[in-house]
């Protein structure tokens, strides 16, 4: 298929405060790199005011007004995004909702979904993307064979894209919630954690595992370090299971997945489960007091020493920097 | 109320991992019921146990290995199992509409699948089979209860967690936190033995998605190791936050 009957490359923007997600950059970096394969052009969509935002990276945007709470309406909206334009490919970050979205939109359309690519690109007319299987220790080659793909980038597999010369324009894009998007009701619930930097987001993540012997630890050795770094807190999950950290902080199979600049691990062996969830960021340092450790197998700087040790003369060390 | 819990059959994560031509080839691996999984087992069983006259199905996908992880979920206590054979390796989306025909034919009110399958690292069977179905869903789930009609849980959002509220039938994806699944007690696997598991062949679909190729996954690290001093290990990562930018 050439990029004429393509249409545009959509991808999603979300907004926090006044600019967008990191995610959200890594997907418009992701969708540009699409578009030029497929040689077509990038729109963005985007939620009400969010949409002035998106335009200072995107030369249009379409604009969704009015979106009821939750899935239901979301898939109604990125649906009909596609509809609208005639676009046929729908880049969005991989966050936990968009991980939830973007599948039943890829059923709604038809279509091809291509879940957490980490490259993509354009072969033969067909979206071609690579992902992580198998604990993120399998590197699969993925084909679109439909017309339509959607595709949910994964977080931090992409750079994030920088500003536009110029500001885009914004489209308002009509799209009408039925009753079918309200069935489901949505409260906000008691117990968020509430992190000082969301873990997902963080440039700098410090995780604590058993090693630390006890949650005063965390709060005497973890989270300060984290401050000092601007970073965010996780944790393993023979931590969460002890007790010592809430689960919103695990990182793992079955906790977060996170992709830093730097990734400090403090007091944690390195089980596959725990680096399925880190093993692409940008940088791993260890601490852990057994050599054998399988962490130091995948580390790019490896303390071998007890962390009760180590840290505080991190702390020294950074104060006079 | 019918509850049916999907399953799968997953190499358990001490396995090393290999690539030979395309293929994943999983030495010494042992295939388990996938973790995630076991959670929507005993969430239909306490469900159960709180006094809801419920039976429960286990359904799976996969090669006719795939029994041995439905004689688990029998084990621990569903009531019968039913396996829809393939040895091709579908996608989510097309094991998705294999899985939808025999949950509309089991007449279900309730569909429990994993949050996120082991092998696939993939969260979206559990959507892909809700919107098949055009049944709504609650995704990454950590508590929930049968009110009547209507399916009251608790779930992670991307940030923070909340409650819905959802007509019945309907799909919910479980994870880490939902509950402590229980371990089959022997007597429970002697009489897994003898519980119904029907196998037959999956309907045909044809996926949306080709694997092309596959390769591990091999990210070069540096690894410099310091040992003794801890003042010389701080300096090192101080070094490297320096480079980092961080
Ligand atoms: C289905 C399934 C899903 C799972 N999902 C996850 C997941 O999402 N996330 C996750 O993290 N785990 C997960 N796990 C668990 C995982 O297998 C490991 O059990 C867990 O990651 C271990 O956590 P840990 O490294 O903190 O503890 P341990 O493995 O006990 O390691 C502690 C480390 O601390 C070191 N140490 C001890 N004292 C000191 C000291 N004074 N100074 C420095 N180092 C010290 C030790 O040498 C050791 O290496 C899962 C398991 C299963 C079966
Ligand atoms: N089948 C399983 N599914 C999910 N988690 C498990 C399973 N078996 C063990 N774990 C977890 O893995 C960690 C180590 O388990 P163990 O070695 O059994 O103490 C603990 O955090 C357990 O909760």
């Amino acid at each position: 298929m050439s990029g004429a009957e393509r249409g545009p490359v959509l991808v999603w923007v979300d907004v926090v405060g006044t600019e967008p997600t990191r995610g959200a950059l890594q997907a418009i970096d992701a969708a540009r790199r699409l578009a030029a394969a497929a040689g077509t052009h990038v729109h963005g969509v985007a939620a009400g005011e969010d949409a002035q935002v998106a335009a200072r990276y995107l030369p249009t945007v379409h604009r969704i007004d009015a979106l009821p709470d939750g899935h239901d309406a979301r898939v109604r909206a990125w649906h009909a995004s596609l509809d609208g334009t005639g676009a046929t490919m729908f880049v969005v970050a991989g966050t936990r909702t968009a991980l939830a979205v973007a599948p039943r939109v890829a059923v709604r359309a038809g279509g091809a979904y291509l879940e957490e690519a980490v490259t993509l690109t354009v072969e033969d007319g067909q979206v071609v993307a690579e992902r992580l299987t198998q604990l993120q220790r399998v590197t699969e080659r993925l084909v679109a064979e439909a017309t339509s793909a959607v595709v949910t980038v994964k977080v931090g597999a992409f750079a994030e894209a920088e500003p536009a010369e110029e500001l885009g324009s914004v489209e308002v894009l009509d799209v009408v919630a039925d009753e079918r998007d309200r069935r489901v009701t949505v409260r906000p619930h008691e117990g968020g954690s509430g992190a000082a930097v969301a873990l997902e987001e963080a440039d700098v993540v410090v995780a604590g595992g058993r090693g630390l012997g006890s949650a005063e630890a965390f709060d005497t050795l973890v989270i300060p370090l984290a401050e000092r770094l601007g970073g965010a807190v996780g944790a393993t999950r023979a931590v969460v299971d002890a007790e010592w950290r809430p689960y919103g902080e695990q990182i793992g199979q079955t906790g977060k997945t996170v992709a830093p600049t730097v990734y400090l691990a403090l007091g944690i062996s390195g089980a596959v489960q725990h680096m399925s969830g880190m093993n692409r960021s940008r940088w791993i340092v260890a601490i852990n007091a057994d050599a054998d450790a399988p962490i130091f197998q995948q580390c790019d700087v490896g303390v071998i020493n007890d962390v009760h040790a180590v840290v505080p003369e991190l702390m020294k060390a950074l104060e006079e920097r | 109320m019918k509850i049916v819990t999907v399953i799968r059959r997953v190499p358990d994560a001490e396995a090393r991992v290999r690539v030979e031509g395309d293929d994943v080839v999983l030495t010494g691996a042992a295939w388990v019921l996938d973790g995630m999984d076991e959670y929507g087992v005993e969430e239909a069983l306490r469900l159960r146990e709180s006094g809801i006259d419920a039976e429960i199905v286990a359904l799976a996908v996969g090669p006719d290995a795939t029994e041995e992880a439905l004689r688990t979920a029998l084990a621990m206590g569903a009531d019968r199992a039913r396996l829809l054979t393939t040895d091709a390796a579908p996608d989510p989306l097309t094991t998705a509409r294999m899985l939808a025909a025999a949950i509309q034919e089991e007449e279900a009110d309730l569909v429990l699948v994993g949050g996120k399958q082991a092998d696939w690292d993939s969260a979206a069977l559990g959507p892909a089979l809700a919107e098949t179905l055009g049944w709504p869903v609650a995704d990454w789930t950590t508590s929930l209860a049968v009110d009547g009609d209507t399916l009251q849980c608790v779930h992670d959002a991307d940030v923070g967690n909340e409650a819905l509220a959802m007509p019945l039938p309907a799909v919910v994806t479980t994870q880490q936190g939902l509950n402590d699944p229980r371990y089959p007690t022997l007597p429970n696997i002697m009489k897994a033995k003898r519980k119904e598991l029907r196998a037959e062949p999956a309907p045909d679909a044809s996926a949306s998605v080709r694997t092309v190729s596959r390769t591990v996954e091999q990210r070069e690290r540096r690894r410099t190791l310091i040992e003794g001093d801890p003042r010389e290990g701080a300096h090192a990562i101080v070094s490297l936050l320096r480079e980092a930018g961080a």
